[in-house]
């Protein structure tokens, strides 16, 4: 294995709007036009008015990374799997409040 | 090197039609995928089934893998016979040499040379994405992770093989849950003097044992005297940045909400800190505590149910 040298520092992809719609395509290892039918049905939600001026965040990497994974892995159409993250992310938020009120499920199992 | 009776990973017979490999990965697939299940151990799992798949579906691997699967039994010592590969030529399909990359040694020594078609369509090396797992701590100060990645490489027999390689990554103040840092050039190296991909690290912190994250807020569980929740006072409480003094307002209950503003993750804004006050009771495990407790019920004229009109 080889040693550890520098320490690296890299870019963080938050809240502010920095990826553009290239980076993100590649990023999914997608092409661009995937990206814009994705902004389409309103799974992802850019900043800017043109496509070459699109700016996404971390959320919009996140949701079109697993998009990219539930359509490749089920064979999905592009609404049947932005309707399955639709229904993750509110398992997700279920989850997150049962956590916060100290009922979470690896507690109680 | 252990041998891996892909027939069993999907639970199928060795004389499973395409048809019934097919259904039967499917199946499992959708039980174990890491976006639809949480489990610890489901992403392993849905690798697994992955490679199984991989090799199964592809007549031309089935075929290869079958001729070995008449010699090995799963959880066996596997070394390629040196005839391996001799007799096929694997057409390139199927997983991208990404894809490849989270597949055991056992399937790169087997079928990994035909992965390196995928890589020569792109113009520069592919983005990689790891997880990187933080202590919640490092959002307020900063910090180093060494993380230890691994990646394929094609070695000197032109098979691609996984090498772990380690990486020393800054992780700047204010990061949060979901954030990812982004590496110029530390994903997959171009080929022939294409720049490399960049690596994605998505951001998640262990799990802490006194605060529990939301987003940028945090909330911390403060228990509380009968007496403090009653009368009010001063408590102390821990905060990521340091210990404080708070103010109990009297007639507090169990599950009132105290913000701390901007003692969350920091940032601009800057996260809050919420208290959640729990009451707890002091035990009732000496005579004197016992008597304060027979006083009290004697003195304090408390139906704690008169709300349920008994």
């Amino acid at each position: 294995m080889e040693q550890p040298q520098d320490i690296l520092i890299g870019t963080v992809i938050g809240d502010e709007s920095v990826l553009s719609i290239e980076e993100l395509a590649r990023a999914c290892g997608a092409e661009s036009q995937w990206i814009i039918e994705l902004v389409a049905i309103g799974v992802l939600e850019p900043e800017g008015p043109e496509t070459s001026t699109w700016r996404f965040h971390a959320a919009d990497l996140t949701c079109a990374r697993r998009m990219a994974r539930l359509q490749r892995d089920f064979d999905a159409s592009l609404d049947a799997a932005a309707a399955m993250l639709e229904l993750l992310e509110q398992i997700e938020q279920l989850r997150a409040r049962l956590k916060q009120t100290g009922l979470d499920m690896e507690r109680t199992t | 090197m252990e041998f891996k009776d892909y027939y069993k990973t999907l639970g199928i017979e060795r004389t499973a039609t395409a048809d019934e490999i097919k259904s039967a990965y499917r199946k499992l697939a959708r039980k174990h995928h890491p976006d639809v299940n949480k489990e610890p151990g489901a992403e392993a799992r849905f690798k697994e089934l992955g490679e199984a798949y991989e090799v199964l579906k592809d007549t031309e691997k089935r075929a290869a893998y079958d001729d070995l699967g008449n010699r090995w039994r799963e959880g066996q010592e596997f070394t390629p016979p040196p005839e391996w590969g001799a007799g096929f030529e694997f057409t390139q399909g199927g997983a991208s040499a990404t894809e490849a990359a989270d597949f055991s040694d056992f399937f790169s020594s087997l079928f990994g040379n035909f992965s390196r078609h995928a890589e020569s369509t792109h113009t520069r090396g592919e983005d990689h994405h790891a997880k990187i797992f933080i202590p919640l701590e490092d959002a307020f100060r900063g910090g180093t992770q060494t993380l230890t990645l691994r990646a394929p490489q094609v070695n000197a027999q032109g098979r691609p093989e996984l090498r772990e390689r380690s990486l020393n990554v800054q992780i700047p103040n204010g990061v949060r849950e979901g954030q990812h840092i982004r590496l110029a050039g530390q994903g997959a190296p171009g080929i022939t003097g294409t720049s490399p991909g960049d690596l994605y690290l998505e951001i998640h912190f262990h799990p802490h044992k006194l605060y529990q994250v939301q987003g940028r807020d945090l909330s911390l569980l403060l228990p509380i005297a009968p007496w403090e929740a009653a009368l009010g006072a001063t408590a102390k409480a821990p905060t990521p940045s340091g210990v404080v003094e708070v103010k109990i307002p009297p007639g507090s209950r169990s599950g009132r909400k105290l913000r701390l503003k901007g003692r969350g993750i920091p940032g601009e804004p800057a996260g809050d800190l919420y208290l959640i006050l729990e009451v707890v009771l002091p035990p009732a495990d000496s005579e004197r505590a016992q008597e304060i407790y027979h006083t009290m019920a004697q003195e304090l004229a408390f139906n704690p149910r008169q709300t349920l009109g008994v």
